[in-house]
């Protein structure tokens, strides 16, 4: 599903952020993404959801070299990977049906279908009764699940969530959560980056754990409990 | 889904229409064609003059005669039919046609009025040789043949200013049409410079789009659209107000004033050149924006 090999990434001149990452995600699992500020966990979701090249390396997904596709096949990669980016990037000037409903319209999909989906995905996460609300008034933890509804209304076979729970309350984060368990169960391989340690304990998944651009436990290195993943805390990752 | 069925951004997901450089866009569009038609215009009756120049002196040589001291009309007449016997009988000479008083009047009629009819103004009697030979020997024949009888006689075959003339109009027309390609060129860089704004104010959301999966494609197609339909508008008042000039322009000048400048008519083939103009500029926007959305995208990941 989603192969590194010796993956390097550094902005410009600058660096290196990611050193040398090798990983394996089997298709239909469930990580997490764990590590300090600036460990480099939103560089290597960028890389996944093929927002970055890496600067040496090589990246595979969904069984295709990225380097080798043209343009147009890393825009139809891109349609199967939902992301839930960290500060939510909502269109502003579109309602929040609107803003759900952009993945399916670029890939071209009728507005009756469209319509349903939208609804009932919009129903789920709570906000049936906004959805011709401007983003901008919502509470951030709307504006959240709506970035999140967005994301998973392409039914995409990758998931990449940054801090996903970080604006919502424990209620609605537990029911994002129950809603990814649910596609995780469905075969949607996700990679989860968040500080919160004590979710990723109650979720049991792999963790993936980065730290100075490297990572530190690798998938299958998974251990009981997070002793050694959160040296000197178990509740969240030094901001 | 197959990419042929991907389809184009709507004008709601990328509003370009409320930014405030596309605002002018469509108003400095207007001012190119505006200056394109003027251009087209111009060319087009600098070559009618210089065709109706070259066509109406080529093969004739004029022979002037200056009139006497109180020469009477039929003394003018006669001489002017004696030396027109003088150059009938040249090889290459076609034929040899005196014109009249009141033809000769009425060519000085836009610069004198109605004086121009006076009987008491002295007027050269004017004799139109035409011939089918190469003008200067002939000319100089002439001027032997009738050096004893007329010495005062003027012999103009009309190739030292036409020449000239001709040479004018089709620099003028040269240049006219270079300002066509200046204005086309200005048309360019005025559209990258409102897409590229354009690509900088909607930046966050094209990269959205970008990562959402758009193809390259379906972003430029929002853009370019826009862009036609700004330049096709700009094109359209450009075209309008250029017409307006002319048509104002003929209401205004006199008769009088028209009868000094050379006639001009628009015939069939300009008028579809005017015509295209707004398509052209339409066509050029288009361009232009597609060309710089895909060279921006292009340096996305």
């Amino acid at each position: 599903m989603v192969r590194f090999e010796d993956v390097t990434l550094r902005y410009g001149q600058g660096p290196e952020i990611l050193t040398g990452l090798s990983l394996h995600l089997e298709p239909g699992s469930f990580h997490c993404l764990v590590g300090p500020s600036g460990a480099g966990k939103s560089s290597l979701l960028k890389l996944l959801y093929l927002g970055q090249k890496p600067s040496a390396g090589r990246i595979s997904l969904f069984g295709r070299d990225v380097s080798r596709l043209s343009r147009d096949g890393r825009a139809r990669l891109r349609r199967q990977i939902g992301v839930v980016f960290q500060e939510f990037r909502l269109i502003s000037h579109l309602s929040v049906f609107d803003n759900v409903a952009l993945p399916l319209r670029l890939a071209g999909e009728r507005e009756s279908s469209l319509r349903t989906k939208v609804e009932e995905l919009l129903s789920w996460v709570g906000l049936a009764d906004h959805l011709r609300a401007a983003p901008e008034t919502l509470s951030g933890g709307q504006q959240q699940r709506v970035a999140i509804a967005r994301a998973l209304v392409g039914r995409p076979n990758l998931l990449v969530a940054d801090e996903p729970t970080g604006s919502v309350d424990d209620r609605i984060g537990q029911r994002l959560m129950h809603l990814f368990q649910e596609l995780h169960r469905n075969g949607t391989t996700i990679v989860l980056a968040t500080h919160n340690l004590a979710m990723v304990e109650r979720l049991g998944h792999p963790v993936l754990r980065l730290e100075d651009g490297q990572i530190a436990g690798q998938p299958g290195e998974e251990r009981e409990g997070l002793g050694p993943l959160s040296p000197g805390s178990r509740g969240h990752w030094p901001a | 889904m197959s990419d042929t069925e991907l389809t184009q951004l709507s004008r709601r997901d990328l509003p370009l229409a409320g930014d405030a450089s596309a605002r002018f866009l469509p108003w400095l569009i207007a001012f190119m064609v505006f200056l394109a038609a003027l251009a087209l215009v111009g060319a087009d009756a600098l070559r009618q003059t210089a065709a109706r120049w070259n066509g109406g002196l080529s093969g004739q040589i004029t022979v002037q005669l200056p009139p006497l001291v109180r020469e009477d009309a039929p003394t003018a007449a006669s001489r002017a039919e004696q030396a027109a016997a003088l150059l009938r009988d040249l090889p290459a000479v076609r034929s040899v046609e005196t014109l009249e008083r009141a033809e000769a009047a009425a060519l000085l009629e836009p610069w004198l009025g109605a004086a121009a009819n006076d009987a008491a103004l002295p007027l050269p009697t004017l004799i139109t040789v035409r011939h089918s030979g190469d003008p200067a020997p002939l000319a100089a024949e002439m001027r032997q043949r009738l050096q004893n009888e007329f010495p005062d006689a003027e012999v103009d075959d009309h190739q030292a200013w036409i020449g000239g003339l001709l040479n004018l109009t089709r620099g003028l027309e040269i240049l006219a049409l270079f300002l066509l390609l200046l204005v086309g060129a200005a048309a360019v860089v005025t559209v990258v410079f409102v897409t590229r704004t354009g690509l900088a104010v909607h930046r966050p959301v094209i990269e959205l789009l970008h990562l959402m999966g758009a193809r390259d494609v379906q972003i430029a197609g929002r853009f370019q659209t826009h862009a036609l339909w700004l330049g096709l508008k700009g094109g359209l008042l450009g075209l309008a107000v250029a017409a307006l000039c002319y048509g104002a322009l003929q209401w205004a000048v006199s008769p009088t004033t028209l009868a000094l400048l050379p006639a001009f008519e628009i015939g069939p083939v300009l008028l579809v050149l005017l015509a295209l103009l707004p398509l052209l500029a339409a066509g050029i926007a288009w361009l232009t924006a597609r060309v710089t959305v895909l060279r921006t995208l292009g340096r996305m990941p």
